[in-house]
């Protein structure tokens, strides 16, 4: 039973076989599952993007893109096990966007010693900020502590300036991914004097009942929310039922999506999100997509999540990709890069409001540039409002920057602990 | 025609009670055994060994440890996912205070702290029995997730709540951390695997097993025989957890290298190592390997005909993936409810005959 059943597999991976191309890039996706409803928009834009270069301009500087799917279901061993059988696709992946904190966390050992890069855009380790200490990992432009520190400064500027004694209330996914503004909030709360709580929900996220009641008790100013998946859509439906102020109302960036609103119908209207770059359809790059790819039939999905905020989000994803690439193309000086010289690519990175207007999609992100001592960006965020009549989040601020004094402290802090840990010396 | 009894004489009271009492089977053991140390850890690569090889010995060791306690014992537990995660966290603690000794000894150790808290657990089922049990081993379950997510000692005051694994190395080879070589994390659970099956084989055929066994028939009339309850259910409840707990040690040190509570030994775990020993077939060590294998095996391999061989999307062989190993249980259970085991054992008996039956 057991030999032929290997005897089984192994044929079917010969199968399979390695497909020839130049530039492999994975989506580790999830299409399945209760977090199927943000990983579907956010794939679909990322392999969107790919599949606009590869039809417009024949790929990145010549070479085209191999861009190979593997479904995760937001499982961290079926996350691994992804990783290992896509490592060596084609020349070797260059590069990994998980989209998952957990599996991020598996992962950063794995892809260090095998020197592939890793891109977590706004999610993952956060004190991967530090280059020295992380050299693979790459978490621009923004993350989790600076969202902390967005959400709090958001509430002071309502607030002119003093929100000392004001309740706060924390709904996270109970998860990696859900603690990790904890400590940033809790070091916020000493300085401008407010009072955390703290409302982990257990995945997926259902079962929020006991959660929303603890808040209707307990009465908080504002409710912030590290959530995804089916828990954005539960706990929005419950603060509408317990008529939560929505305004109130924060999420992260992964909290504010058209599907986690759009359930909860027009009670939603005015729940905030933070987003780190812009929103809607408005961009010149959309028609390249209709024409190019969503017209020709070859998306990644239905063809129907153009616009949406995490299209929107994977798209910029794809974007800073390619755009790692040309640098890594124009400083090695071959179009057929490897997964070091991509690495490279991403360590210089630099993103400009020319270079994102010749993109076809200006005004859509901050400006940021790259460096060995910083991968994380500059931790510029905005909040954005849901309009329920409109059908569309709204950008209501300017982009402002997080606390660095806090943050700067909790990352070389964090990054010290995990280079001790590991044996790791850190170094730029 | 080569697999029989006759011809093979037993001159001694050791032979005569071997395992393998068949020579061919005898031999074909030796094979599989030379083939797995000798051959495969030569020929595998970092893919066999993470997606397949790893998953399947270390979940062999977890069907193996519920095997007795659900199987011989015939107390149903649905604790397996909290007892791995007591596991992980234990040989966690270890590694990161004592980092000076042997990982292998680590791993034991976390097998006889998961046996402590298994015997605590376990106490209920001097009172209660069948569905009333598993209930009680489902509070274990959640429990257990709650207080490692709850405490953060356990995970050593880390911001993110995730438990990893430092590197040990065994002889100066890594055996967990990311430099680890693929034979290396391979022939370090292949040990404990044939290990965990030796001692089951032997603890089950001898009287511990008889005495289980007897509480599993009736546990009134295994009373009136002379076993006592008290010492028979505990030490199945020991046994299990032990092995349990090795397993989920190897699942999170070597395996992994990160875990999650919540995501990684959550109540699904339990449920698949339960459906692991019934799909195997109860009271059965080898039934362990084959649900183990059924289970780990059947997804990558479908996985890999659909997505790699035919080039459906991915989210589609997801779902049929689903579909396919659930109506393939069904299909097992209503045709051979005593599990693959018992189809091994038929084919046994046929093989005995061949190639004259009656």
């Amino acid at each position: 039973m057991r030999q032929t059943l290997l005897t089984a597999v192994t044929a079917a991976v010969l199968a399979a076989g390695p497909a020839l191309a130049d530039l492999t890039i994975v989506d580790t996706s999830y299409r399945t599952g209760p977090y199927a409803a943000n990983g579907i928009p956010f794939s679909d834009g990322y392999q969107d993007y790919f599949t606009l270069l590869n039809e417009r301009d024949g790929g990145v500087g010549g070479e085209k893109i191999n861009l190979v799917e593997c479904e995760t279901g937001y499982n961290t061993e079926k996350g691994v096990e992804c990783y290992e059988a896509t490592k060596g696709a084609g020349n070797g992946a260059l590069l990994y966007q998980p989209l998952s904190t957990g599996i991020t966390y598996q992962l950063i050992p794995k892809a260090t010693a095998d020197g592939i890069p890793l891109h977590t855009m706004g999610y993952g380790r956060t004190s991967a900020k530090n280059g020295g200490v992380f050299p693979y990992v790459f978490n621009y432009p923004a993350n989790y502590w600076d969202g902390a520190s967005h959400a709090i400064t958001h509430i002071l500027n309502e607030n002119g300036g003093d929100i000392s004694g004001k309740k706060i209330a924390l709904v996270y996914h109970n998860s990696a991914y859900g603690k990790e503004p904890i400590r940033t909030l809790e070091e916020l709360a000493k300085k401008h004097g407010y009072e955390l709580s703290l409302l982990p929900v257990d995945h997926p996220g259902q079962e929020q009942k006991s959660q929303w009641l603890q808040i209707r008790q307990q009465r908080p100013d504002y409710v912030l929310m590290w959530g995804w998946g089916v828990m954005n859509q539960v706990a929005i439906q419950e603060a509408v039922n317990i008529r939560f102020p929505m305004e109130n109302f924060i999420g992260i960036w992964w909290s504010g999506s058209e599907n986690d609103v759009k359930a909860a119908g027009a009670g939603a209207n005015g729940y905030k999100a933070l987003t780190f770059h812009n929103l809607g359809s408005g961009y010149p790059i959309y028609d390249d997509l209709r024409k190019h790819v969503v017209d020709a039939g070859k998306a990644a999905g239905a063809g129907d999540q153009l616009g949406t905020v995490l299209y929107n989000r994977g798209m910029y994803a794809a974007i800073l990709a390619a755009e790692a690439i040309k640098t890594a193309q124009e400083m090695h000086g071959t179009a057929a890069i490897n997964a070091s010289q991509m690495r490279d690519g991403m360590e210089n990175l630099e993103m400009t409001e020319a270079k994102m207007t010749a993109l076809g999609v200006p005004n859509f992100g901050p400006e940021f540039k790259v460096s060995c001592e910083n991968h994380g960006g500059n931790g510029l965020g905005a909040v954005s409002q849901w309009d329920a009549a409109a059908g569309e989040f709204k950008l209501i601020t300017d982009y402002y920057q997080s606390d660095q004094e806090i943050i700067a402290a909790l990352v070389a802090e964090d990054s010290a602990a995990f280079a001790a840990e590991n044996g790791i010396t850190p170094g730029c | 025609m080569f697999y029989r009894e006759a011809g093979d004489f037993k001159t001694s009271y050791t032979d005569d009670s071997q395992t393998f009492p068949i020579r061919f089977d005898r031999y074909r053991y030796y094979a599989v055994l030379i083939v797995a140390f000798a051959v495969i850890p030569f020929v595998i690569n970092d893919y066999w060994v993470n997606a397949v090889l790893l998953p399947f010995l270390i979940y062999s060791i977890a069907a193996i440890g519920l095997n007795i306690l659900v199987g011989y014992c015939g107390q149903v537990s649905l604790g397996t996912g909290g007892f791995m995660a007591v596991g992980a966290y234990a040989v966690y603690k270890l590694m990161t205070a004592f980092p000076e000794i042997s990982i292998f000894i680590h791993v034991i150790l976390a097998g006889g702290i998961t046996a402590g808290v298994g015997v605590l657990f376990g106490l209920p089922s001097l009172r209660i029995k069948g569905f009333y049990l598993a209930v009680a081993t489902l509070a274990a379950q959640f429990f257990l997730v709650w207080l490692f997510n709850r405490v953060p000692w356990f995970y050593n005051y880390s911001a993110s709540g995730q438990i990893s694994a430092p590197e040990r190395t065994i002889l100066g080879v890594p055996i967990t951390g990311a430099q680890t070589a693929p034979w290396a994390a391979y022939l370090f659970c292949l040990v404990f695997v044939v290990a965990c099956a030796i001692i089951a084989r032997n603890l089950t055929r001898g009287m511990a097993g008889r005495k289980w066994m007897a509480i599993r028939d009736m546990d009134i009339a295994a009373e009136i025989i002379g076993v006592n309850p008290l010492k028979a259910k505990l030490s199945a409840f020991a046994v299990s957890s032990f092995f349990v707990g090795i397993s989920g040690a190897l699942f999170f040190a070597v395996y992994l290298g990160a875990v999650e509570v919540g995501e990684v030994f959550g109540i699904n775990k339990s449920f698949l190592v339960l459906f692991m020993v019934i799909i195997g077939g109860l009271g059965s060590i080898f039934g362990s390997f084959a649900g183990a294998a059924f289970l780990v095996l059947l997804p990558v391999l479908l996985k890999n005909t659909l997505v790699g061989g035919l080039g459906w999307p991915t989210d589609l062989a997801a779902h049929l993936e689903f579909m396919i190993v659930g109506a393939l249980i069904v299909i097992f259970l209503i045709a051979e409810p005593h599990g693959l085991a018992q189809l091994w054992r038929v084919a046994k008996e046929k093989l005995r005959l061949w190639p004259f039956p009656h």
